[in-house]
């Protein structure tokens, strides 16, 4: 093992220096039989490296390592956060390469223009983009590696190059073969292919298939390594006192107690608070907890969730930035007979299960950052001005991240241990408890959605207004993107699309700021929009005395992607016959480029809400791996059922009241419903499965609630609504 | 100095006695297996078997199982060959991941004391791991594959 990580040293283009010599004699001499686990990037298996010998590792193209030991690596330039890139990406890859998925070692990319993600304009995982923005890129890129591969063999033998073939690992023609590592180094010198073939669908082996996890073996064993797993030689670690009240910053601090503590090492202020630094977290934690720090409040020292609610609402009476026009509304509005619903969600914490971390090394090329991030190069930008150095000389290492859903879109926890580990002048780790993660979260924002809607004198639906009044997220964290006064694009989805057929709509988007951060959380705008569309289409169906579903389905027709969804998840669920004392709510959606529909089935006795199966219909286009869409539809679900049950932040005084799982609920096993995802078949363009399920759960659970009790929620969460959850 | 035998091996720590485990087991011995959560035992991510019985080590000071046999998930088998193992990795079930310790080492001691578990016996033995990413549905499927497993590989053996 030692000597294929130290083949890698060499490279140009490294996912990690985890190799380092000093660092592996350390590890080795302090972890000893665990160093397996402490020093490989990822789940890589010694089982993996096929040669003893060492390999030189020869560079193809930015994804892909080919080592002359036959070795595959590739470069997963996406984070792994559970949503599947670590199998998927490299899946794309190992199919034009004619190797299996499992035989490949997969490390995760640095930093690089390279690496950016098309759709999001920067090396970004998020938007549930991944699979889409590599669909065809990584294909190309396996496709390309294979055609030097066998231009290389082909030359040598004086063959026709389109006669030879890939298999296993090798080029073969008639009867002869070589080895893609005996071939490597010829097919690198070779010039860039002109005609590079992918592969035709009936030709893929891989892709499509239920292929299982790449990193489900690390995740057994404890191997897998997450930024709170990193461990440098003479690491020291910190603890982090931030203001309670967010916006407040640091007047004076008395350190004499935490000071004389056992194992502390130093007390500084940073940027973001006074960092304890001491031998072991445990140590710097309890002194953190004795400094005396005065703070000096900010602008949000008499903020509250009431405040925050009434300045939404006053806003809303405003006009928003028009977003889509269809037909006259206003005149619809006045003739028809108008119907008008106002709906609420509240601020929601992340709450990823590994709090925020990240540990940094000033060596002598620079600074390393290891860190479970989503965003490569504003970690990097991020460390880079911590540590007053360019970026170029900031070396970021991305960990396995342990639950991501946007939280780790920001880097506010890089530079307090780039500030640490400077002062220290030693590897420092910070990691944040999980009291500190709740209270300093980028939260999802709040939203007061108003929608009106009007039926003609034939009952026919023939008007709907979508006026949505939220804080932008983008504005604060990518405001190129909403240069020019633009729409905050992650504001709007959800509404932008409204697909029924209704010959007059009408969305803006009204931006209103509300004195603290909000972020990107998984299905962002999705998830206030689908609850406030799918709510009020409901109320609609109701309003002209038909199904819910009859009355989504017959403004369908021109959407047959929609219809399908639709369909197919009342059919599943066997729609309009629930078993005696249940109640079925339906929602569809489509985004990121995936159309579904989900049926809620639910009982409420004497206040007491029971949700017992969920059915999800997906059109999500082409699946690369329909285990991991399985897998993200069934976590999606659980993950929206929490937020849509239990979750909501409260602010008072401008702190943040909710401080753990005591207070900020997560669903668990003996909560969690039946629940069954059926995806269509379909030949379209992949689309994004990490995010869009979870958005659909609350509208069809309040929509099954309210067959079931005539009561409508427009106020999340429902455990606020005088139910027992 | 505190004695204490982790995955049958007996070592001397040198920490104040009401460290919590957790922080001896990840930061003294490198055992970062073992997950910090929310250092409340309100998550289960830290989930360690203290004489077979599941523990969390984010609150036991670690003076108070000195002398007592501690098995963390890098101690349940040498290469993923426990039951349990080998049914989350056929059922596939981590997503992120950084739960799943605690979660085999819940099942695992729910199978020793249980063979032959229901879902409501799943359900009482798993309610205090939390996953985020939600992977319950094959939590459950996995913990009565391991079952399975179990009754074949006594059987075959």
């Amino acid at each position: 093992m030692s000597k294929y990580l130290q083949a890698n040293d060499d490279l140009p283009v490294t996912g990690g220096d985890w190799s380092r010599r000093g660092f592996l004699k350390t590890a080795a001499a302090t972890a000893g039989g665990l160093v397996i686990g402490m020093y490989l990037p990822a789940c890589s298996k010694p089982e993996n490296a096929k040669s003893a010998g060492p390999a030189k590792q020869v560079t193809a193209n930015a994804w892909l390592r080919i080592g002359t030991d036959g070795s595959i690596t590739v470069l997963c330039d996406r984070s792994e956060m559970g949503q599947g890139v670590y199998t998927a990406l490299p899946t794309l890859i190992a199919e034009e390469l004619g190797v299996a998925p499992s035989t490949i070692k997969v490390e995760f990319a640095p930093p690089g223009k390279e690496y950016v993600n098309a759709l999001l304009g920067g090396q970004v995982t998020g938007g549930s983009t991944s699979v889409r923005d590599a669909w065809e890129k990584l294909r190309m890129a396996g496709a390309e590696a294979r055609t030097r591969l066998i231009a290389a063999a082909a030359k040598d033998w004086g063959a026709p190059p389109q006669s030879c073939s890939v298999a296993d690992g090798y080029v073969v023609f008639t009867s002869r073969r070589k080895s893609f590592g005996e071939l490597a180094e010829a097919a690198a010198a070779l010039p860039k292919p002109e005609n590079v073939q992918l592969k035709t669908r009936n030709e893929w082996q891989h892709i499509g298939k239920p292929q299982q996890r790449l990193d489900t073996p690390a995740k057994v064993d404890g191997s897998a390594q997450f930024g709170i797993d990193v461990r440098l030689p003479g690491m020291v670690y910190a603890a982090l006192a931030q203001p309670p009240e967010l916006g407040a910053s640091v007047k004076s601090f008395n350190a004499d107690a935490a000071q004389s503590m056992a194992g502390v090492r130093k007390v500084l202020q940073t940027a973001s608070g006074v960092a304890v630094v001491a031998d072991s977290w445990w140590q710097a934690r309890q002194a953190r907890d004795a400094l005396k720090i005065e703070w000096t409040p900010g602008a949000n020292a008499k903020l509250t969730n009431a405040s925050i609610a009434a300045g939404l609402k006053s806003a809303a009476s405003g006009k928003g930035k028009e977003v889509r026009k269809d037909g006259d509304v206003d005149s619809a509005l006045k003739s028809g007979r108008r119907f008008e619903q106002t709906y609420e969600l509240p601020l929601l914490a992340h709450a990823t299960l590994e709090p925020q971390n990240c540990t940094v090394e000033f060596r002598d090329d620079g600074c390393h950052v290891y860190v479970p991030t989503q965003v490569q190069q504003i970690a990097q930008n991020a460390a880079a001005q911590a540590a007053g150095l360019p970026p170029e000389k900031v070396f970021v290492h991305t960990t396995f991240l342990g639950g991501g859903f946007g939280r780790r879109l920001e880097a506010d926890f890089i530079p307090a241990a780039v500030e640490c580990a400077k002062a220290l002048n030693k590897p420092v780790k910070v990691l944040w408890t999980r009291e500190d993660d709740m209270t300093h979260d980028k939260y999802r924002p709040p939203a007061r959605n108003t929608l009106t809607g009007s039926f003609d004198a034939n009952g026919k639906l023939n008007a709907v207004r979508i006026h949505l009044v939220a804080p932008s997220i983008t504005s604060r964290w990518f405001p190129a993107a909403v240069a020019n006064g633009a729409v905050d694009p992650f504001a709007v989805e959800a509404a932008h699309n409204f697909p029924y057929d209704v010959p007059n709509v009408y969305v803006d988007y009204l931006q209103h700021e509300i004195g603290i951060d909000v972020g990107y959380w998984r299905s962002v705008s999705h998830a206030l929009n689908c609850f406030t569309v799918e709510s009020f289409m409901d109320e609609l169906a109701y309003e002209a005395k038909q199904d819910p579903y009859e009355f989504r389905r017959g403004m369908l027709d021109k959407q047959a992607r929609w219809q399908m969804v639709v369909d197919t998840a009342a059919r599943k669920a066997g729609w309009g016959r629930a078993p005696s004392g249940h109640f079925q709510g339906i929602a569809a959606m489509s985004g990121y480029d995936t159309y579904l529909a989900q049926v809620a089935e639910v009982s409420v006795d004497a206040g007491k809400l029971k949700v017992h199966r969920i059915v999800c219909a997906i059109d999500c286009g082409y699946r690369v791996n329909p285990n991991i869409v399985e897998q993200q539809a069934e976590g999606s679900i659980i993950f929206g059922l929490t937020a849509a049950l239990f979750s909501e932040i409260n602010i008072a005084n401008g702190r943040v009241q909710e401080q753990n799982f005591d207070d900020y609920r997560m669903l668990r096993i003996n909560e969690s419903p039946q629940i069954e995802v059926y995806v269509v078949d379909s030949t379209e363009k992949p689309g994004g499965m990490g995010e869009p399920a979870t958005a659909l759960v609350a509208p069809a659970v309040c929509n099954a609630i309210y067959a079931a009790t005539r009561k409508r929620i427009r106020s999340l969460p429902i455990a606020k609504q005088g139910f027992t959850v | 100095m505190i004695k204490l035998t982790i995955n049958g091996q007996t070592q001397d720590v040198d920490v104040a006695g009401d460290t919590p485990l957790l922080w001896v087991l990840r930061d003294t011995l490198g055992l970062t297996g073992t997950k910090y959560g929310c250092g409340k035992a309100l998550c289960g991510a830290c989930t360690v078997h203290i004489d077979g019985a599941p523990t969390r080590a984010c609150i036991t000071p670690v003076e108070s199982v000195a002398g007592k046999s501690i098995t963390t998930i890098e101690g349940l088998s040498s290469n993923r060959s426990h039951p349990v193992q080998q049914a989350w990795i056929e059922l596939d079930v981590p997503q992120c991941g950084y739960c799943q310790s605690g979660q085999i080492m819940s099942a695992a001691a729910l199978l020793e004391k249980n063979p032959q578990p229901s879902d409501a016996d799943i359900d009482s033995a798993m309610a205090g791991n939390i996953c985020r990413c939600g992977t319950y549905p094959r939590i459950r499927k996995a913990i009565h594959r391991a079952a399975e497993l179990r009754t074949t590989s006594k059987g075959s053996g």
